[in-house]
């Protein structure tokens, strides 16, 4: 009787281990199962308010884009990509933070920049410390003192940025008027200083004086007193590093006081934005200025980008988003800066950072701004930035800023629809 | 030499126009931190809000940024009633006012900023008028010409206009004296059978109003988007303490300063030293008369 008890206890004791050792081996396998499954995050901060916002918010709408395409197609490594991105306010105060919070909370997998140098810089140290491939989305010169080698820029200007941002306005510029002297105003901000100083170097390389250059602060109300500053030492060109906010004062200021400078422009970031061109309209006539996608007839560099735009614009119209209508300017390289990392990821075949970053360095890339071949510390083997003049624009309609004549190709000459003008030539 | 008076004297009247436009933007602080010693941080905000209001009632009807900034005017003096109210109930009534009033004014403006994005986006919007675009060039003499932006001068006149009235308004009328008075001695007030309360809430609802027609001034000037106030800040309350807290025309004269200072440093020793100069102005002034330009000294309240 007590042996049948006691087999019955051990019976039972073994069924109850096998039914255990059943659902515990399952359960392992169902973690380890959807740990496999569990999805690729990718981290980044953005300016999704303040001054770039109107940037940031398109580029979100791109990676957004980029996100849906790859899980359509089954995502990367056969996982699920997921963004977790923060608002860094254009603060470059906050991007330390954030980047810390994705690496360290979130647990990202990959990283990706914010928009523009300024935000770029601060999350170097970072990258660079935690060993993590970091994409740069418009970034000038942003690893020139660090040439850390798994940082690659999405920014079509070429080996030297800071020199090839402005070299195609410098060319454009001294072809048609050869001016012996310039004056340079420039924004107190990282893109902007690295602008100026490979725009002055364009300039002394052509033999042109420099007879004015100041920095303006970002808060600048203003800036007639400024540009009265620069005509007064009557400049032949007016080389011009700028923010949104003061993109916009200067083109005011433009329009107010006048100038006798033959060219001017070169390095106006907010001009590209739909805000700011259907709202200075034909204030813009004859400033010549830097672009990277333009809807013009001979844009055929990038075959897959058009298509982008016109998802983006859709997607924007469908879901009422608040964000720049047209999206020409920051959409394609938004897309092709996360485009390459997954490129990337897919063919290496895992999340090792530096197998990552080596395919990166060694391998061309075909994305929607055409064929990628990063050189040194990142930056694009050969520039193609555009430099393109405002004309024939009337009133203030935002729908002639998506139609080809408004924004004239300069150079490249083999893309080139129209030629540089004298600016007064094209001012009422 | 020519050169020299020639960027002298339009830097001279840039610094005025400027500094009319400052007025206009600090002139409602003055009312309410000033007079009444709330400390509204959100006043830059409300000010992006009467802009993007001239902005909204500009870009559906055409309607001239000027007039909308007058048409929302009573809108703010409502909503400066609304908030002074729940400040006073939740805050001053307990006397919490000093840190938790200070992060209540930091809330609202997160919320209007907030509000701004999620109803007109991020993009940096502008305003179309007349006078945009456009300036008066006076001939003086042989390679001398003034150049007057008419966007700057129609806010230098419009923000004259204002600070000027609210001036009178509050040295001329016995209202106004019991706005004064609530500033200096509450109690008083009380006893000779006034509410301070009421006094206050009308005078901060008459500070904030002023965001409709300083927000319309700004979008005239400036390009905006949502977190532009933040950058302003700064000199809001620079100006406000410069002029002396509480003067209306101490406000206006610490404007025309500062936007004298500017506009000369821009144009003769470079824009970058711009807002340093005038940071140093208000210590400067502050070192000699704590007081401010037309305050009144401890002794005289």
């Amino acid at each position: 009787m007590t042996r049948n008890v006691t087999n019955r206890v051990r019976v039972w004791l073994l069924a109850g281990l096998f039914v255990a050792s059943v659902v515990l081996s399952g359960s392992f396998a169902t973690t380890a199962q959807a740990q496999t499954k569990d999805p690729i995050k990718v981290g980044f901060s953005m300016a999704l308010s303040g001054a770039l916002a109107g940037g940031g918010q398109q580029s979100l709408v791109a990676i957004q884009l980029w996100a849906e395409d790859v899980n359509k197609k089954g995502g990367l490594l056969g996982r699920q990509v997921e963004l977790v991105f923060y608002d860094d306010q254009t603060n470059p105060k906050n991007v330390p933070g954030i980047y810390s919070k994705l690496l360290d909370v979130d647990k990202v997998d990959l990283i990706v920049s914010g928009y523009g140098t300024n935000l770029i810089a601060p999350a170097m140290p970072i990258a660079i410390n935690r060993e993590m491939v970091f994409m740069g989305l418009f970034g000038m010169n942003a690893n020139a003192k660090w040439e850390y080698e798994n940082y690659f820029s999405i920014l079509p200007a070429g080996p030297d940025p800071a020199v090839g941002f402005s070299e195609v306005w410098f060319k454009a510029v001294q072809e048609k008027f050869k001016p012996k002297t310039i004056a340079f105003i420039a924004a107190d901000a990282e893109f902007a200083q690295n602008l100026k100083e490979g725009a002055v170097r364009n300039a002394k390389a052509m033999g042109m004086e420099i007879v004015y250059e100041q920095n303006y602060n970002p808060k600048t109300a203003d800036f007639t007193p400024i540009l009265r500053a620069a005509n007064a030492k009557k400049p032949d060109a007016i080389y011009i590093a700028s923010y949104p906010n003061g993109s916009a004062g200067l083109v005011r200021a433009l329009a107010e006081v006048g100038t006798d400078a033959k060219a001017v422009g070169g390095g106006m970031v907010g001009l590209q934005f739909a805000g700011l061109m259907a709202g200075l309209g034909p204030m813009l006539n004859g400033i010549a200025n830097y672009d990277f996608f333009v809807p013009e007839p001979t844009m055929n560099l990038y075959p897959g980008a058009s298509d982008l735009i016109a998802r983006y614009q859709a997607k924007v119209k469908a879901e009422n988003l608040k964000v720049d209508e047209l999206g020409y300017y920051l959409v394609p390289w938004a897309y092709a800066n996360v485009d390459i990392l997954g490129q990337a990821v897919q063919a290496v075949g895992s999340l090792d950072q530096e197998a990552i970053g080596k395919y990166i360095r060694d391998t061309e890339f075909t994305s929607v701004v055409g064929k990628i071949k990063f050189g040194k510390n990142g930056e694009w083997a050969s520039p193609r930035t555009l430099v393109v003049q405002y004309q024939g624009i009337t009133n203030n309609d935002l729908d002639q800023f998506a139609k080809a004549g408004t924004r004239k190709i300069l150079l490249p000459a083999d893309i080139s629809t129209g030629d540089l003008q004298p600016f007064n030539a094209l001012r009422k | 030499m020519a050169i020299f008076i020639d960027l002298l004297l339009n830097a001279l009247v840039i610094g005025i126009l400027l500094g009319g436009f400052y007025a206009a933007l600090s002139i409602g602080l003055s009312i309410t931190f000033g007079l009444l010693d709330v400390v509204n941080i959100a006043h830059p905000t409300m000010l992006v809000l009467g802009a993007f209001i001239a902005f909204l009632l500009n870009s559906t009807w055409g309607i001239d940024p000027i007039l909308a900034g007058i048409i929302s005017t009573p809108f703010f003096f409502i909503l400066g009633w609304l908030i002074y109210q729940v400040y006073y109930n939740v805050f001053e009534k307990s006397g919490a006012e000093s840190l938790r009033g200070l992060a209540f004014f930091f809330g609202l403006l997160f919320i209007i900023e907030v509000g701004l994005i999620i109803q007109f986006g991020v993009d940096h919007r502008l305003v179309e008028a007349p006078y945009i675009g456009e300036s008066w060039n006076i001939v003086v003499g042989e390679e001398i010409d003034v150049a007057i932006p008419f966007r700057l001068l129609v806010a230098f006149v419009v923000a004259a206009i204002a600070t000027l009235s609210i001036h009178f308004y509050l040295t001329k009328t016995f209202f106004g004296r019991a706005v004064r008075a609530v500033a200096q001695d509450m109690m008083a007030l009380r006893l000779m059978g006034v509410d301070p309360i009421r006094v206050k809430r009308i005078a901060f609802a008459l500070g904030v109003a002023t965001a409709g027609i300083g927000g319309a001034l700004m979008i005239i000037v400036l390009p905006i988007e949502p977190s532009v106030g933040r950058l302003y800040l700064g000199n809001v309350f620079a100006i406000v303490v410069l002029g002396g807290l509480g003067s209306m025309s101490g406000t206006l004269l610490a404007a025309v300063i500062i936007g004298i200072a500017e506009s000369i440093v821009a144009t003769f020793f470079g824009p970058s030293w711009a807002p340093a100069v005038s940071f140093g102005i208000l210590l400067a002034v502050l070192a000699f008369r704590p007081e401010g330009l037309f305050g009144k000294t401890a002794g005289a309240h």
